[in-house]
């Protein structure tokens, strides 16, 4: 009970009138490296919304155990941004913290050196600490993303939520930001969207398949090798999707 | 060229062309970043409404107009957060109605409106006492509000979803963006008029976000290109007795045209 983080129960959410969630229940525990998978529409972003307190809940309850606003740091999806937008590395990183450190009356233009501390510390993090004062969109998609889980960790988040973090971003650029999200997950909880089976049985220890429905797998009670575990997720998921055609 | 400065309207007309430039210059960023350029040309074009409707009723047509910019900000405003996929047409509609009803205002005015064509393409040169009081409040106003809420407001323009979930109420500077910019807009619409406000709010901004790397530099590259255009402009219109606001936004295009020119053929 004690390493619970996140209860979810009976959840369902509608948009307009069309059903989007059924009835989902699951918990996050401490420690764990959790991912969401499933097809589009299949209502994983929704309920990432819903988890993040962005949109209201209808129907179920979400418990959060000792977790309250600021401890949950949150990777939005790589594409959603405007790349001509004039900010650097710093800028963004910044905006983790909000406006907690913001003290004048009429300048709050210039960041304090105890804010660019707290900068570099979270860039230290993710190997980007000498980019501080770069442009964002001289970075590479990679790159970004990890200054946006730089930007996450600001506040020393005690669950990191990533949705499709490596969506548009190159082989070389997707194993970098899972090796530091491994690398992560020894401090903190991982709740990750992810469509890369691979990914899913190489980090994983429960997994969510959403489609409208939701079905529950821990992957630690399943003594398999990666291979086999890769096989297994791709068996069993395709198993869900058959049952849902049923 | 010289003696034109020792005239008192002269005076007035660049103090009227540097304020109006470092508002815009600020204002025109953030719709510049934020993707606005066509939700702020519904906002200048529903004033036209404001202007018909105080030349009918013999009220001063610069409250007509600001009265008007304000309601279309509001309205866009509001609809956009009720209903952001479909706001495009509901801009249309702020646009068009805005325009239909100073057009059957100023239809049902008996008599001959000279006032109207200063406010459609501008009249620097014909610049108030009482303009200049507005132009510097609302400049004023507009660099406390960026000193004050920089950080949300450069985090509800990148992205504003996070800054929602840090407990910035992005629906309020999105308003508070609008309602500063149909004020802008007003003040604007004295130098370069309300058909050509668009340009001075966008052509300087877009040279001064490709020569940035954060949005506080973009605003004051953006404000002192847009003082070069518009004493640039206001000197040529003197000179040789144009339309200010023409005079003004042909610069601006000039300098535009020039600058891609340069970028293609010298920089990588």
């Amino acid at each position: 009970m004690k390493n619970k983080l996140i209860e979810v129960k009976n959840l369902s959410f509608f948009y307009e009138k069309e059903l989007v969630l059924e009835n989902i229940s699951f918990e996050i525990n401490k420690g764990d490296f959790f991912a969401i998978t499933g097809p589009n529409g299949g209502g994983k972003s929704t309920l990432i919304q819903l988890l993040l307190g962005i949109l209201p809940l209808q129907q179920g309850k979400i418990v959060y155990h000792n977790l309250s606003k600021d401890d949950i740091g949150y990777v939005p999806q790589n594409s959603n941004f405007n790349l001509d937008f004039p900010i650097t590395v710093l800028d963004v990183v910044m905006m983790g913290n909000g406006t907690k450190h913001q003290n004048h009356f009429f300048f709050n233009v210039k960041y304090s050196s105890f804010e660019i501390a707290c900068a570099k510390e979270s860039l230290k993090k993710v190997g980007m600490e000498s980019f501080l004062h770069r442009t964002i969109s001289k970075l590479s998609g990679g790159q970004r993303q990890r200054v946006f889980i730089a930007r996450a960790l600001c506040s020393h988040p005690k669950l990191l939520i990533l949705d499709e973090p490596t969506s548009n971003i190159d082989a070389k650029g997707q194993k970098e930001i899972f090796t530091l999200l491994k690398e992560l997950n020894k401090t903190m909880t991982i709740l990750i969207v992810t469509h890369d089976l691979g990914v899913i049985s190489n980090y994983a220890n429960k997994v969510l398949y959403l489609n409208q429905k939701g079905y529950m797998h821990d992957l630690t009670t399943l003594n398999f090798s990666i291979k086999e575990k890769e096989h297994f997720c791709e068996v069993e998921l395709m198993q869900m999707l058959g049952k849902e055609n049923d | 060229m010289i003696e034109a400065l020792h005239y008192t309207f002269f005076q007035n007309a660049i103090i009227a062309a540097i304020l109006v430039s470092i508002a815009s210059g600020i204002i025109g960023s953030l719709i510049v970043v934020n993707k606005m350029s066509f939700l702020t040309g519904g906002i200048a074009h529903s004033s036209y409404g404001g202007i018909g409707l105080a030349i009918f009723l013999g009220l001063p047509i610069f409250w007509g107009a600001t009265f008007f910019a304000l309601m279309g900000a509001l309205i866009i405003a509001f609809i956009s957060f009720k209903q952001r996929e479909r706001i495009d047409v509901f801009i249309g509609l702020v646009w068009a109605v805005g325009m239909a009803i100073g057009v059957v205002f100023v239809d049902l005015t008996p008599g001959y409106h000279g006032d109207l064509l200063s406010y459609l393409f501008g009249s620097i040169l014909a610049v108030s006492k009482s303009d200049l009081i507005f132009m510097a409040i609302l400049t004023l106003v507009i660099l406390f509000f960026i000193h004050r809420y920089y950080r949300e407001i450069l985090a509800i323009s990148y992205d504003s979803t996070y800054a929602s979930l840090k407990g910035i109420n992005a629906k309020l500077f999105f308003t508070l963006i609008l309602v500063f910019a149909s004020l802008t807009i007003v003040a604007a619409i004295k130098v370069v008029g309300l058909i050509l406000v668009i340009a001075l709010m966008t052509i300087p901004t877009y040279i001064a976000e490709d020569l940035s790397n954060s949005l506080y530099e973009m605003m004051i590259k953006s404000s002192i290109i847009s003082i070069t255009f518009t004493l640039s402009g206001l000197f040529l219109s003197y000179k040789f007795d144009l339309t200010s606001g023409a005079a003004i936004i042909l610069i601006s295009a000039a300098f535009f045209l020039l600058y891609l020119a340069f970028k293609h053929f010298f920089i990588k």
